[in-house]
């Protein structure tokens, strides 16, 4: 297939289907077909994708034809790749998972349209290799999540949509002011120009100003410290099925976005802004944890440790070497299936224990012992033990912040590790090991009674822990995978030969 | 909102402003207007229609419900990019079939962008009209 089908398959396939869906508004169980084929079809033309540039190619094409810098360009090299095919995997798994009925009340409301829309934000998010149209699918994804978030009109629920939207405007609002300077001053709009135009410039002490702007822009979409606040707002009101769409993709796309502009864009000065970086995740990773271990609400629980997560994803550009970039993709990858798998858990655990809310629940160990190792699997994975893929990806960051002095990193990232231990263990004991309430009896009754819903639920929770178990049991392949993909993000030249090909030596286009 | 004058005037407004409209269209193939203004234009004569009258009178000169314009017009415009991916060409490169006619896929992509901004616009406004 010619690099121009392997690119558009992954956003065509969304993009029809919402377009199907709003053309069949009104019938349901058409949308559920369209949702769920458009889903497979992204995962399938994800996986060609993957496989096209597993060697180390980058594939780009420029829709409408039109050449780049002026035209739109779509850029997929393996780090792009591999997180189009996790989407994939997660629109799947997460759209086979609420067929369960915790969205039917919603299905009216254009759950599956906004649904797709999501997908088609985040994959265009990773393809697209102009600025200003990242703004455009951060701007999709925003529409997309919102609507999702809000779906139900519940008090609240909208409470936490206008938290949401309004914090994420002002962020998006901040970065399209961004974007607008870097316009200013290099006069080109394509990633791969800038990252030519870029180190010519005169005045780098600008070119590093932009760099922390975009820094506040994307953290904030990533949720780290101190720009998370409306992560916590808003993701305990979702039902499971959306939250954990949200938790596996949403803020991977705001770090994504950040390894991209940092290796591609600014890397000219690591020696400025990776301190703040390290300083940011340190903070990112303590605050976290420390919000989990404060609650007892598991979506409140599973929240904070996303945030606290964030924080060894931006080992890479802190570190800022072949193996901490390396090492935050493994990251990325690891955590957007494990992260998703707790929330799925988090909604079979509410169907069986009739709660969120960890005071209320109970005894599940006794009652549903495959539940149980279904949960640790996922859970001791974000810890970081060993076999499990979160020990590779954590080994990874900290032997790589260790190897270029960075101490307090390495450390933070060791004791935010135990606390996370702890928080997961906390979940354990309140739901699966303490005595069961009397008030769990009667949704225990139903789940075990429902064959259909624990299929529906269950077999996405499987399949993601069977992919956990793989990488960590399996590691060799997809550490190689990560490092050579971070080795190629460090090579600018793959990315930018791409884009205007390799013999073409255009002057730099400078005002 | 009863009122005989904008009932009146809108038997007037309504067919020039679809005719207009449609003029639009088919400029923007060269010059100032295209899809979204003509779609604009289109759904602000509609709306001089049904806002006297209600919405049930919406939907009745409508005939489909604006979502599904909606999707049709996405539908369209991503149709109109498929032809060239078909012969190996970037999606959305326009193909132009006729030597001498200047009438090529980027019509269908327009024709999708006129629907979706005429259902757009008529879904906002049916929330507020009558009953």
């Amino acid at each position: 297939m010619s690099a121009h089908i392997l690119l558009t398959l992954p956003i065509l396939f969304p993009a029809l289907g919402v377009a199907l869906c709003a053309l069949f508004w009104s019938n349901k169980p058409v949308q559920r077909i369209v949702s769920l084929v458009a889903s497979v079809g992204l995962l399938g033309s994800a996986l060609a994708l993957t496989a096209a540039v597993y060697d180390g190619t980058v594939l780009a094409t420029s829709f409408g034809n039109w050449d780049a810098p002026f035209g739109i360009v779509f850029v997929a090299d393996m780090f792009a790749a591999a997180m189009v095919l996790i989407t994939g995997i997660m629109a799947v798994a997460i759209g086979i998972y609420g067929l369960n009925g915790d969205i039917e009340p919603r299905e009216n409301a254009f759950y599956h349209l906004l649904y797709q829309g999501l997908l088609l934000g985040v994959t265009g998010a990773f393809l697209t290799g102009d600025i200003f149209n990242l703004y455009v699918w951060f701007e999709i994804m925003l529409i997309s999540s919102f609507g999702l978030l809000a779906l139900g009109g519940t008090r609240a629920q909208l409470d936490a949509g206008i938290k949401y939207v309004t914090l994420n405007l002002i962020a998006t609002t901040f970065f399209l002011i961004t974007v607008a300077f870097l316009y200013g001053i290099t006069g080109t709009l394509n990633m791969a120009d800038l990252a030519r135009v870029l180190p010519t410039l005169e005045n780098q002490g600008l070119v590093t100003t932009l760099a922390v702007m975009f820094l506040m822009a994307f953290g904030s979409k990533a949720a780290v410290f101190p720009l998370f606040y409306w992560l916590p707002a808003a993701y305990h009101t979702a039902s499971a099925p959306i939250v954990a769409i949200f938790a596996a993709l949403l803020t991977k796309v705001g770090v994504y976005a950040i390894i991209r502009t940092f290796t591609l864009l600014f890397d000219g000065d690591a020696g400025y802004t990776g301190p703040i970086v390290a300083g940011i995740a340190i903070f990112t990773m303590v605050t976290g944890v420390l919000g989990a271990a404060a609650h007892f609400d598991i979506r409140r629980i599973l929240s904070f440790h996303i945030i606290s997560q964030i924080g060894y994803m931006l080992f890479g550009i802190a570190v800022a070497t072949p193996l901490a970039v390396g090492g935050s993709i493994l990251y990325v990858i690891h955590h957007i299936i494990v992260k998703a798998n707790l929330f799925l858990i988090a909604g079979v655990i509410e169907r069986a224990g009739g709660s969120f809310d960890l005071k209320k629940l109970g005894g599940l160990y006794a009652s549903l012992p495959m539940l149980g190792v279904l949960f640790l699997i996922p859970a001791l994975s974000l810890a970081g033990l060993p076999p499990l893929s979160g020990f590779w990806s954590k080994f990874t960051v900290i032997k790589a912040s260790l190897d270029a002095n960075h101490i307090a990193l390495a450390v933070s990232g060791l004791l935010v590790g135990l606390l996370t231990l702890y928080s997961m263990l906390k979940i354990w004991n309140e739901a699966f090991w303490k005595a069961a309430p009397a008030s769990s009896a009667e949704p225990l009754r139903a789940w075990q009674a429902d064959r259909k819903t624990r299929l529906l639920m269950l077999t996405p929770i499987v399949a993601l822990a069977a992919i956990t178990l793989t990488i960590g049991l399996f590691a060799e392949p997809f550490v190689d995978f990560s490092m050579r993909a971070g080795a190629q993000l460090l090579d600018k030249t793959s990315y930018i030969d791409a884009v205007f090909g390799p013999s073409q030596n255009i002057t730099e286009v400078n005002p | 909102m009863n009122s005989i004058i904008l009932q009146t005037t809108s038997r007037l407004i309504l067919p020039a402003a679809l005719v207009f409209s449609v003029y639009v269209l088919l400029r923007g193939h060269n010059e100032p207007g295209g899809g979204f203004i003509g779609g604009l234009i289109a759904a602000a004569g509609i709306a001089v229609h049904a806002i006297p009258r209600g919405r049930t009178a919406l939907f009745a000169m409508l005939r489909v419900w604006p979502k599904t314009l909606i999707g049709a017009g996405i539908l369209l415009a991503i149709i109109s990019g498929m032809p060239s991916l078909l012969l190996s060409e970037p999606f959305l490169t326009h193909q132009w079939p006729f030597a001498s006619l200047p009438i090529g896929t980027t019509l269908v992509f327009d024709v999708g962008v006129y629907l979706v901004v005429i259902g757009s616009v008529l879904t906002f406004l049916s929330y507020y009209l009558e009953r």
